[in-house]
């Protein structure tokens, strides 16, 4: 689906839980990794988070936890985790493996 | 009772009265029960319906704690690509397109594309995807799969090595017809294994499997092999099987995938298969009819869907592109039929992610 501010923008703003902006990524793993379903995922990642599963979707609260767990943050942050980094915090938090972490470790000597 | 603006299938505003609305919801959801064997919306999901519908709001959007996951297709063509696909037409890097979804668009998950976004073309590019991949995996936080269309009619002639089966129907000849149906579906699912070992090699979350069975039920059971596949050689990756419609179009008409014959399921039965060969997420599809009105489309289009949702042990997300899932069939999508549809799959058809 092409037409970002069509597509992309209206879908996010009625109903996406906004990413890394909140706790999508973090639900979405759980989706993918274990085949839960939305409420079960929602779940599991607040109790990971010890927050609600209302919190988890609130960017004001979300902001200051990512950034505390150091599992990524939305806005350019200099010094803070990205990509790697904060995939492998995810792990932890989560309790899952990540595909690009487990390749990257096995880079390592 | 006062007009409501609302849309047509094709995307054109048109304003409806109360009971028109009413009328075209039950006509639609009638439709889709009928088609697939389904139960019909409930009186109380068709008063949320109309509800949703005739908002005078702009915009809507589901309540606080409602929220879902969002996945994607055509990865940073949206920004690159031309208007086949929508596409912004603005030059720019797969980095730096992923990395705005991330951090500006509020994804929740992205991919990686090519700019033919087909299987086939991607195995002779496959080291160049391995190292973007590769990439873009060392910066971003977010899922990143890559995502391919397994579009089957690559591998028909004049594109590729089958005679096709259309033309040799054409001739009568029925059983050949068959035949490179067959093969083109090994031949498919071969190349999925190929480009989706590969790609997770190169750290990929998973892969997108886009319009599943565009090219009827040989391609879909070409992509449910690929993905068995793939599945035995990656057991961690993160599989998404999106359909190409809510009914799988039967061009061989008999092939069958773990002895079910494909031709003719709908979402709910559609499902099954997908878990079984190895999904993750499911994505369904129900395609837009651009002579209705979106209150006779949202109302089949969530029929369908809720129906899949109830009968899938895996996530659901349902396809909500241009022309599908209830949303007008046209380049620009109207942003007030975009969240209608939205919500309405959201909030009734209960799905676990668009």
């Amino acid at each position: 689906m092409g037409d970002t501010a069509g597509m992309a923008v209206p879908h996010f703003m009625a109903s996406g839980m906004g990413g890394i902006r909140s706790a999508g990524d973090l639900v979405a793993r759980m989706e993918y990794s274990k085949n839960m379903k939305v409420g079960k995922a929602k779940d599991y990642v607040a109790k990971k988070l010890g927050i609600s599963t209302l919190d988890i979707a609130d960017e004001y609260i979300m902001r200051e936890l990512r950034e505390e767990l150091k599992i990524g943050t939305v806005t350019g942050l200099p010094g803070a985790p990205r990509g790697i980094a904060a995939k492998m915090n995810i792990e932890k938090l989560l309790d899952i493996k990540i595909n690009s972490c487990e390749k990257f470790r096995g880079m390592l000597r | 009772m006062a007009d409501i603006y609302t849309r047509m299938g094709d995307g054109k505003r048109v304003t409806m009265t109360k009971q028109q609305i009413l009328d075209d919801m039950q006509a639609g959801t009638a439709d889709a029960a009928d088609m697939a064997g389904v139960p019909i919306l409930d009186a109380n999901e068709l008063d949320k319906l109309l509800d949703i519908i005739a908002d005078k709001n702009r915009i809507v959007g589901v309540e606080p704690g409602n929220e879902v996951v969002l996945t994607y297709d055509i990865g940073q063509l949206d920004f690159t690509g031309d208007n086949g696909n929508s596409g912004n037409g603005v030059d720019m890097g797969r980095l730096e397109a992923a990395l705005l979804h991330e951090r500006a668009l509020g994804a929740d998950t992205f991919e990686l594309a090519h700019a033919d976004y087909s299987i086939k073309p991607v195995k002779p590019v496959i080291s160049n995807e391995m190292q973007t991949m590769e990439e873009i995996q060392n910066e971003i936080v977010i899922p990143y799969f890559y995502g391919a269309m397994p579009n089957m009619g690559l591998y028909y002639a004049p594109d590729g090595p089958y005679s096709n089966p259309a033309d040799l129907m054409r001739e009568f000849k029925i059983e050949e017809s068959m035949a490179a149906s067959e093969a083109a579906a090994e031949h498919l699912a071969r190349d999925i294994e190929f480009v989706g070992t590969k790609i997770i090699a190169a750290g990929a979350d998973g892969f997108n499997f886009d319009t599943t069975a565009s090219a009827g039920d040989a391609d879909c059971v070409g992509t449910f092999k690929g993905v068995e596949a793939l599945r035995k050689a990656c057991p961690d990756a993160y599989i998404n099987v999106g359909m190409a419609g809510e009914s799988v179009m039967g061009i061989h008409g008999m092939i069958e995938y773990d002895g079910q014959v494909v031709a003719g399921l709908y979402p709910h039965q559609q499902c099954k298969l997908a878990e079984k060969a190895g999904a993750n997420v499911f994505g369904a599809v129900v395609n837009t009819n651009t002579s209705r009105s979106l209150a006779w489309n949202l109302a089949r289009s969530v029929t369908f869907v809720k129906e899949c949702v109830k009968e899938s042990n895996i996530p659901v997300h349902v396809n909500m592109g241009m022309g599908v899932g209830g949303i007008p069939m046209c380049e620009t999508a109207p942003n007030d039929a975009v969240t209608r549809c939205n919500k309405a799959m959201v909030e009734i058809a209960k799905v676990d992610g668009v």
